[in-house]
């Protein structure tokens, strides 16, 4: 923030203020933190309220995890699912958005509400008949069974993102680079995609997260820790006579750690991507 | 090198008649200024020179080659916009390298050439910024040398000045100038600034509303405009009209507010009016009576000194009109009595309804 604008308030709303940011701090990450309390306690100590902070701290669930359950396995497809998703759909969606944002298309808008109503429906109403398309074609419990799926579903997210950006860069640049030599697959990806690339990384993470977090379908598609995801291994940790809760604690931490270590990564690219456009560079 | 011609060129945008007929020859190695109020259509005309866009009627030819269906890479143009249009992820170096690399050119090639270019520009010091780290008036240099580095067949400036400051403009007008008269690559610049389009030009057309209304070299155009838009719209201030009668056909006797010229025009007048025209720097606002000319008492409404002299607007025959004060003794004040000399030899005639000169 540039120094020109500071305001002086005085130390009654100061301390209002930051009577303010802790309870938004508080609201938002209230869940996380009783897990991360949650997940440090013995088991003896999970269910019981008082005490609120672990009396005797332990890191057994971390380490309970990884032993017993194929966890570093489901991690590993996660990632696979969420990476190939993110590719597909940033391939398609900014190939489709580049077309519907520069070139000479007719029936846009239509194009973009029909492209709009596939996420409409939802999921659980498609989930059905999509079994049975996977299953069909033999995809049950692959990895590919989710990443066709999730593609699907996230092509709209990254068509109405991308195409925004595209229709930033100004249309003389466009020209321009035809008048150069460009042909127009040539100024799509030597142009236009360097120019959008805050868009980019902003819909990447956005798949990314989408794909990551994804409940219904990958519960229905998976039935092994062949292709099982995050969400559904951990709603899936056995417990013999009680639900595992530091466990799950444990393991929803970990999982969350990659999210948040790339979304911090593009941090700058993700704000310039959610503003851009506000100011003419 | 080429010349560019126009065949019944039309141009229609859904149901906008955007060039009506473009009939037109582009010599080779010419420097042709379009100029006209905006959306007169002189930026369509430059997009369908680069393939940008498409006649929808007519074809367009550079030297005997029909250029309609050839895309702007294949036709060799190069083309500086107003906005520059520099590519902003890119340096100086790969702004100007661009349209050499997309032909393939030689790595070597490309470091001579852009060096060649830069030195022409002045911007060796600049070749690793990055757009947003130049001024306005280097920005437009690196535009000029991503133009000319690949010496096309035909450079096409659409409006490349209106976005630099005056003085800048008028000092980048010059460059131009000498690029032009250095390359000899036929140059077609697109202005909505009549000054611009004549300090630049060779030749060229004023357009209005998807016409050309009239084409020639630049003092050709102002001394004979062909009507009464290309009259008050070429020349700064623009001309001033005044409706007359006609006294007399054969010979033709004229009445201005009152005096009477014998006009000698290629055309007679059908109507009894006609209307005249006068350029402001032919009308002066004095002090003194000379008894030549029209000559008349008038009162100053308005004074606009512009260093060597100034401007004094004067209500004549109902109509204001400027023109250059000649004060022997001390300036006037507004409200004062002046003369208005007008020059009987200086006056333009039009015909009131089809607005050509007679």
């Amino acid at each position: 923030m540039n120094s020109r604008f500071k305001t002086q308030y005085s130390k009654s709303k100061v301390v209002g203020l930051y009577l303010l940011l802790v309870m938004t701090i508080l609201y938002c990450a209230g869940p996380l933190l009783w897990q991360f309390i949650t997940s440090l306690k013995p088991d003896t100590e999970v269910i019981r309220m008082p005490p609120l902070l672990p009396q005797d701290a332990t890191l057994d669930h971390y380490v309970s995890i990884f032993e017993g359950h194929p966890f570093l396995r489901i991690i590993l497809n996660s990632a696979v699912v969420a990476s190939l998703t993110t590719l597909l759909s940033l391939i398609i969606g900014s190939l489709a958005a580049f077309g519907l944002a520069k070139l000479d298309i007719k029936y846009k808008a239509l194009i973009l509400g029909f492209v709009l109503s596939v996420s409409m429906f939802p999921p659980i109403a498609t989930v059905s008949p999509l079994y049975i398309i996977i299953r069909s074609l033999g995809l049950r419990d692959t990895w590919w069974a989710l990443i066709l799926t999730y593609t699907t579903f996230s092509l709209p997210l990254s068509i109405w993102i991308l195409t925004n950006f595209f229709r930033e860069v100004p249309d003389e640049i466009y020209r321009a680079a035809k008048v150069d030599g460009c042909s127009p697959f040539q100024t799509f990806y030597k142009i236009m995609l360097p120019l959008a690339a805050p868009g980019i990384v902003t819909t990447a993470i956005l798949v990314f997260i989408f794909s990551w977090n994804e409940f219904l379908f990958a519960l229905t598609f998976t039935s092994t820790p062949a292709s099982r995801t995050i969400p559904v291994g951990i709603a899936l940790f056995p417990g013999l006579h009680e639900i595992p809760w530091g466990d799950i604690a444990a393991a929803s931490l970990v999982v969350t750690i990659p999210l948040i270590i790339l979304v911090f990564a593009f941090q700058r690219r993700i704000i310039e991507g959610l503003t851009a456009g506000a100011v003419k560079g | 090198m080429a010349d560019i011609r126009f065949e019944k060129v039309k141009k229609r945008f859904k149901d906008v008649m955007v060039i009506r007929e473009l009939d037109l020859t582009i010599n080779s190695g010419e420097f042709f200024v379009f100029v006209g109020p905006s959306g007169c259509g002189k930026s369509t005309i430059l997009n369908m020179i680069a393939g940008l866009e498409s006649a929808t009627e007519g074809n367009i030819y550079f030297d005997s080659t029909m250029v309609n269906d050839l895309s702007p890479k294949e036709r060799d143009v190069a083309m500086v916009f107003q906005s520059y249009a520099l590519y902003p992820h890119m340096t100086v170096f790969e702004n100007m390298a661009f349209p050499l690399r997309m032909q393939k050119t030689s790595r070597e090639i490309i470091g001579k050439e852009v060096e060649r270019v830069a030195s022409i520009l002045g911007l060796k010091e600049l070749l690793h910024r990055r757009p947003k780290e130049l001024s306005g008036g280097q920005r437009q240099r690196v535009a000029l040398g991503r133009a000319i580095i690949r010496q096309p067949k035909v450079f096409l400036m659409d409006e490349p000045l209106s976005n630099l400051d005056a003085r800048l403009r008028v000092e980048m007008r010059s460059e131009l100038k000498r690029l032009h008269q250095e390359l000899k690559i036929t140059t077609i610049y697109v202005t909505h600034d009549q000054a611009e389009a004549m300090s630049l030009a060779d030749r060229m057309a004023v357009l209005s509303k998807g016409e050309i209304q009239q084409c020639g070299a630049p003092t050709d155009i102002y001394l004979k405009p062909a009507n009464i838009f290309v009259a008050g719209f070429i020349g700064s201030p623009p001309m001033s009209f005044f409706r007359c009668a006609v006294k007399k056909h054969q010979p033709l006797e004229i009445d201005i507010n009152g005096f009477i010229i014998l006009p000698s025009i290629e055309a007679i007048p059908e109507g009894d009016g006609v209307v005249a025209g006068i350029r402001p720097e032919d009308i002066t606002v004095a002090d003194q009576r000379l008894e030549r000319d029209i000559e008349d008492t008038v009162s100053i409404e308005f004074i606009e000194p512009v260093g060597a002299f100034s401007w004094a607007d004067v209500i004549w025959g109902g109509a204001k009109v400027r023109g250059i004060l000649d004060f022997k003794g001390k300036g006037p004040e507004i409200g004062e009595n002046a003369i208005i000399r007008v020059p009987k030899d200086k006056v333009i005639l039009f015909d009131p309804d089809s607005g050509r000169r007679l």
